[in-house]
Order: C-alpha cells, then sequence, then structure tokens
C-alpha cells in the first residue's frame, strides 16, 4: 500500500505540473499537443547542464540539482517560443504545430545528445547521465498509518511541484493576468476590444506551458530513468493532455486525473509483483493507465465544455 | 527580393506544387548549414543520400550488389511510407487527424505475422491473404478511433494515440511470452510466403529484393485520388473535412462519413503495416513503434493531402532516411540527421499557409506602388 502511494505521487506529480502548463496554453485558445516535445526538450537542456557542469558521471550536488529546473524551465520556454510563433504568428495549424514541435524535438534531441557526446565528451553514447535525485520523508507526518505514506520518501522536486502548482492556481485565478488568459480562450474579440494584446498574452501562455512541461520532464529524467535519452519520449505529455481534459481544463479535478493515472499505474506494478508474474507481464501493466484514460474520456467527453475559441486562429478583422 | 518572391510564388494555381518545393529547399538548405556546421562537405553529404537510396552510382560495390539493388531496397522501404502518408492524407481530408497510424500499422502487422506469417500456407494463398488482413485490421481500428469521435466527442488525437501505445505494449506482451526469438530478441521471423517481398532475386548478375507492394501502392494512390476527386463519398468527406456545418446543413450525414474516412484511413494503415512487418521487415521488435507512421505526417502534409503529391514526397522522405545509413558510413554524419532534416521539412511546410498569405500580401503591395506610379505619370 505505501509503495503505491510514494511511486503513485512521484508519478502523478510531474504528470500534473505538465497538465498545468497545458491548461495555461489551452485557456488562452492555443492548442497545445506539443507538451510532449516541450518537456523533452526541457528535460534535455536541464541535463546537459547537468552533464556541462559534472561531467558524464552525474551528480549528488544539490545546487546543481535545483539550477538544472531552471535550465529545463528555460530550455522549454524558448522551445515553445518556437510553438507560439508557429500558431500565432504564422498562423499554422495548431494540431499540425503541436506534432511538428513534437517530431522535432525528438530529431533535434537525440541527434544533439549524441553530437555532444561525441565532441564534448569523447564517447560515444546516446544519453547523458544523471545522479539519483536524493529522497527525504517529513519527520513526525510520515509516521501516521496509512495517510503517512504521502510524507515518505518524497522526491525534492515534488515540493517544488506543489508550490509552483499553488501559484499558477492563484495567477490563473485570482490576478488580472489571469482573467485576460481565460477571456482569450473564450472570447479573444472581446479582450481585443478591451485594449489587450491577444496575440501577447496568448504567448505568454504558451511560454508558461513550456517552462512547466520542462519541470516535469526533468522530473522524468531525474527519477524514473535517471538519465536523458530518447527514452523520455514515452507518451507522458500525452498523457497529461488527457489529464487535463478529463480535469475539463480546471486545476483542481486535473489534479485527481492525474493521481488516478499515477496510483493505477502504481498499483499495477505492485499486482505484478504480488503474484509473482515475471516482468514480461509489466508489459501489460504499462496498459492501463492508457485503456483508463479512454474509459474515462467515453463516460466524461459529453459533459466537457473545451474553451470556445480552443484551436481558433485569432483575425482581428473577424469581429 | 519581394518581387523576386511574389515572381516565383505568387501564381496561385501554381502555389500548390511551388510552396512545398520552396518549403523543401528552405529545408535543405537549413541542413546544409548544420551539417556544415559539424564541419562537413554538405554537398558530399547529400550526395550520399541519393548515394545510399540508390538514385546515384556509387564508387563501388560488393558482389552481387549494384544501383539497382540500393534502388529496390529504397522502392521497399518507400512502401509503407506511401501508403501510411495515404492514411494520413484520407483522414485529413475529412478534417481528422490519424496520428495513430504507428499503431494501426503494428496491429495490422502482428495479426497478420500470427495468423498467415507463421502458417503453412503457400505462396499465392499466403500473400493476397496478408493484404486483406492487413486491411481488415487496419480498418477496424481506424473504425474505432472514427467511432470514439462520432459517438463519445473524443478526441481522435487523444484516442488514436492512446491506443498506440495500449498496441505498443500489449502486442509486446504477447510477443515476450510466445513468439520471441531468443537470438535476435524479435518476433519469431514470418515464413518467406508470406512476405510482400521477394527476396534475392536474380536481375543479370544482380540479386535485388523486390517489394510487390510498390505497384499495389501506387495503384492505390491513383484509387484515392480518383475517390476524393470523382465519387460522391470524397466529395463528402472533403466537405466534411472543410466545413462539418455547412455539411450538415447540406444534409451529409457528417458523423458517419467521419466514421467511413477513418475506416479507410485505418486500411490504409493496414496495408502499411502489412508492408512494412511483413515486407520491409521480417520480424517485429517488441515495445517499440515503427517511426514511418510519424514521418508519414510529414510526408502527407508536403504533399497537400493529395495522393499524387504524396508519391513525390514519399519518394523524398524515404530518400532522406534511406540515405542517411550511407552517409553515415561514408562522411561519419550522425544518422539522426535524416530526421532532423525531416523534422525541418515538417516545420517549414506548417508554415505554408502563412507563406501563402505573405506572398499575396506583397503581391497586393506591389500592385498598389505600380498603379501610384501609373497615376503620377
Amino acid at each position: 500500500m505505501e509503495t503505491i502511494i510514494i511511486d503513485g505521487l512521484s508519478f502523478a506529480l510531474p504528470l500534473f505540473i505538465m497538465a498545468i502548463g497545458g491548461i495555461y496554453s489551452e485557456r488562452s485558445g492555443i492548442t497545445n499537443l506539443a507538451i510532449e516535445g516541450l518537456q523533452g526538450f526541457g528535460a534535455f537542456v536541464g541535463a546537459l547542464f547537468v552533464v556541462l557542469v559534472a561531467g558524464t558521471a552525474g551528480t549528488d550536488s544539490q545546487p546543481v540539482f535545483y539550477l538544472s529546473f531552471l535550465f529545463a524551465m528555460i530550455g522549454g520556454m524558448i522551445y515553445a517560443l518556437l510553438h507560439a510563433l508557429l500558431c500565432i504568428k504564422f498562423k499554422a495549424n495548431q494540431v499540425i504545430s503541436g506534432v511538428v514541435i513534437n517530431i522535432l524535438a525528438m530529431a533535434l534531441t537525440s541527434f544533439l545528445t549524441k553530437q555532444i557526446n561525441k565532441s564534448v565528451f569523447n564517447a560515444p553514447s546516446d544519453k547523458f547521465q544523471l545522479g539519483v535525485s536524493t529522497r527525504f520523508s517529513i519527520p513526525v507526518l510520515s509516521d501516521i498509518p496509512v495517510i503517512g505514506a504521502f510524507f515518505k520518501n518524497l522526491y525534492p522536486f515534488e515540493i517544488i511541484i506543489l508550490v509552483i502548482a499553488f501559484i499558477a492556481w492563484f495567477v490563473l485565478y485570482k490576478t488580472r493576468y489571469g482573467l485576460h488568459l481565460r477571456a482569450c480562450g473564450d472570447n479573444p474579440h472581446a479582450v481585443d476590444a478591451a485594449g489587450r494584446n491577444v496575440a501577447k498574452i496568448r504567448t505568454v501562455a504558451v511560454m508558461i506551458s513550456g517552462a512547466l512541461s520542462g519541470i516535469g520532464g526533468m522530473c522524468f529524467a531525474y527519477s524514473i530513468s535517471a538519465k536523458f535519452s530518447s527514452s523520455i519520449y514515452v507518451g507522458y505529455g500525452y498523457l497529461a493532455i488527457a489529464a487535463l481534459i478529463f480535469g475539463n481544463w480546471k486545476i483542481l479535478p486535473t489534479l485527481g486525473a492525474c493521481l488516478i493515472f499515477g496510483f493505477a499505474r502504481s498499483a499495477g506494478y505492485q499486482l505484478v509483483q504480488v503474484l509473482e508474474k515475471p516482468s514480461s507481464y509489466s508489459d501489460l501493466v504499462m496498459i492501463l493507465p492508457y485503456v483508463l484514460t479512454l474509459l474515462l474520456l467515453i463516460f466524461f467527453s459529453k459533459y466537457n465544455r473545451s474553451p470556445k475559441a480552443l484551436g481558433e486562429i485569432y483575425d482581428k478583422g473577424k469581429r | 527580393m519581394k518581387k523576386f518572391f511574389v515572381k516565383i510564388l505568387g501564381n496561385e494555381k501554381r502555389q500548390a506544387i511551388t510552396i512545398p518545393l520552396f518549403s523543401i529547399l528552405i529545408s535543405l538548405i537549413v541542413g546544409m548549414i548544420l551539417i556544415a556546421a559539424l564541419g562537413k562537405n554538405p554537398f558530399t553529404a547529400y550526395l550520399n543520400l541519393l548515394q545510399g537510396s540508390g538514385l546515384f552510382p556509387k564508387p563501388k560495390y560488393s558482389a552481387y550488389q549494384g544501383m539497382l539493388t540500393d534502388f529496390t531496397s529504397f522502392l521497399n522501404m518507400m512502401t509503407p511510407m506511401l501508403f501510411a502518408s495515404l492514411a494520413v492524407a484520407v483522414a485529413l481530408k475529412a478534417g481528422l487527424f490519424n496520428i495513430g497510424v504507428s499503431g494501426q500499422m503494428l496491429t495490422a502487422g502482428f495479426i497478420a505475422s500470427v495468423t498467415v506469417g507463421y502458417s503453412q500456407l503457400v505462396a499465392p494463398v499466403a500473400k493476397p491473404l496478408v493484404l486483406i488482413i492487413g486491411i481488415l485490421a487496419g480498418a477496424l481500428v481506424g473504425c474505432l478511433i472514427g467511432f470514439l469521435k462520432y459517438k463519445f466527442n473524443i478526441n481522435e488525437v487523444v484516442s488514436s494515440i492512446m491506443l498506440n501505445y495500449i498496441a505498443q505494449y500489449l502486442f509486446s506482451f504477447f510477443i515476450n511470452t510466445r513468439y520471441i526469438d531468443d537470438i535476435s530478441r524479435q518476433s519469431i521471423a514470418v515464413k518467406e510466403a508470406s512476405r510482400l517481398t521477394l527476396l534475392k532475386t536474380p536481375i543479370g548478375n544482380l540479386k535485388v529484393d523486390l517489394p510487390l507492394g510498390i505497384i499495389l501502392a501506387i495503384i492505390i494512390a491513383i484509387g484515392i485520388k480518383f475517390l476524393l476527386d470523382r465519387t460522391r463519398l470524397g466529395y463528402e468527406i472533403k466537405t466534411v473535412g472543410s466545413n462539418r456545418e455547412a455539411a450538415r446543413y447540406a444534409g451529409i450525414n457528417v458523423g458517419k462519413t467521419m466514421v467511413l474516412s477513418m475506416v479507410l484511413s485505418g486500411a490504409l494503415a493496414g496495408l502499411a503495416g502489412v508492408t512494412y512487418y511483413l515486407g520491409y521487415v521480417q520480424s517485429i521488435q517488441p515495445k517499440v513503434l515503427a517511426s514511418t507512421g510519424f514521418d508519414a505526417i510529414a510526408v502527407a502534409l508536403l504533399g497537400n493531402s493529395n495522393p499524387i503529391g504524396i508519391i513525390f514526397s514519399s519518394f523524398l522522405i524515404t530518400a532522406v532516411t534511406k540515405g542517411s545509413g550511407y552517409m553515415n558510413s561514408a562522411s561519419g554524419i550522425e544518422t539522426e540527421i535524416a530526421s532532423v532534416i525531416t523534422g525541418l521539412i515538417l516545420l517549414f511546410s506548417a508554415c505554408g499557409a502563412f507563406l501563402r498569405h505573405l506572398v499575396k500580401r506583397w503581391k497586393t503591395e506591389i500592385e498598389e506602388q505600380e498603379q501610384t506610379r501609373k497615376e503620377s505619370k
């Protein structure tokens, strides 16, 4: 039971932060299928920073660990600018642009990883080795039976995510910028009439989305694989999108969706271990979150209300 | 400068061809800059791409090999790509984005391998059966995606991605538990009778792999062109794709048309699957989706979703992918550069609409300038 909660949380929270990024972008009216690519590119930049500072061996140094998240944010943000540019300035189809961004991210990062390993470290390798993140437990709280597992063996980034998630929630629902952003997704013409720059608000939203996705990617790089390689593209970005659709484009229900995914996954793994099945059965478990997503979408898609102007190219003359 | 662009890109009738060509040109130039930045000669690199695809003679060949060997193995690789891109294009015409082509390919390939590939059937029975099973399996998955979209309003992008992962892990489970080849760590190779590629056929003094599917692929591409342009279903698909509301008011059954176009798209993806897993290769690697299904998006976009255009664009993209292996051994450039170039081509073709818009604006600007000049005279 404890491991289910611990592993579930460490999977659900990075998913959650990426989904928040997606919410920012989609509430501003820009369909964001690019999360998968953004998280990968963010993680690439973060991991690049780590190996450049610490060498290929990886490191346990704390400042490097935290700075890598900062770099992942910056990397994701800059790469997201490309999506914003394509969707807002170049008026490309947003779905297509998202997929293009993903494909390009996969190609670029795996190419650059190989190239940098070869030319900087003189080693033929297709990955950046990172250290394994340290874990900690909150004293007292972690001793509570059952619920205590929520406070046990935490990754430091889980705390970072919760703090950032709270800030993101506050900005989206309690500030003037958040109001404008949400209005952009429903009625961009009204925002324009009120004298705000729709393109600017949307660009910033997409960039925030990139930064948050970068954090998510870095978390996965540090927790699940302890390295950066093309294995980071396993579709968690798409899972985050499913979570936010299931969460009806609202932050708190999305957290619920992410937790369901996380616990379904860790419970499945636990099941394989308890039943003492060979490791190939873990493939069956991997299906669980995806099947669950489909089933949940079947039941909930009808009640979903996406932002009204989602995916539409804003055209001033159309008012 | 502006005048120059307007002159080559301005003709609206020719824009369907000129704009993709322009995008390709720009991405090839960016690719060249990238290669040059690595300290390699971009011209030899591109020449290597052509040589690797059998479109230009290599300096030397080993026994029983020649330009033709390279070219037929290039066609062998192009066949699934052509089918997969047609699958993407048909869905795009109906306004749907089938990103699940890879999963549909895997489903079709796995089912065909298990049912026909491992059986003792003779070639004349096995080969057509493989095609039929591929079509059916792909169509079924496509139908599911279309149905979920129509009945439950589930975004086809999300559902097809979910199905991709489900297919990937589910079939990997079956392969790992029942059909694993212990040496190659892949599924057991299918019998030669069921393969859609004739291996090592002697032609002259060469031994070449003949892909049977390429002829079928080109016939089907022309058939899809006919279907889209000349039949009622094609007209309905295109109407639904360009304006769902208008289609509904015109009395078209939008849901049925969407499901049908996904069935068609899935069937084509199924064909791509069998020509890939039982033609281009002979076994399935567990937990890996063929990148063909994703590259096909680039090909379809580049070909403007026009089946004839797609024949040419799949030729180009396959040449880049196929040639990259030889480029790696000849010039020492990482093979990943091929996917970077493909990605760049995608990026610039996604901007096609903007380019069209820009050229139009420049055109009116220039016309206005000329008008004022005339008036001042």
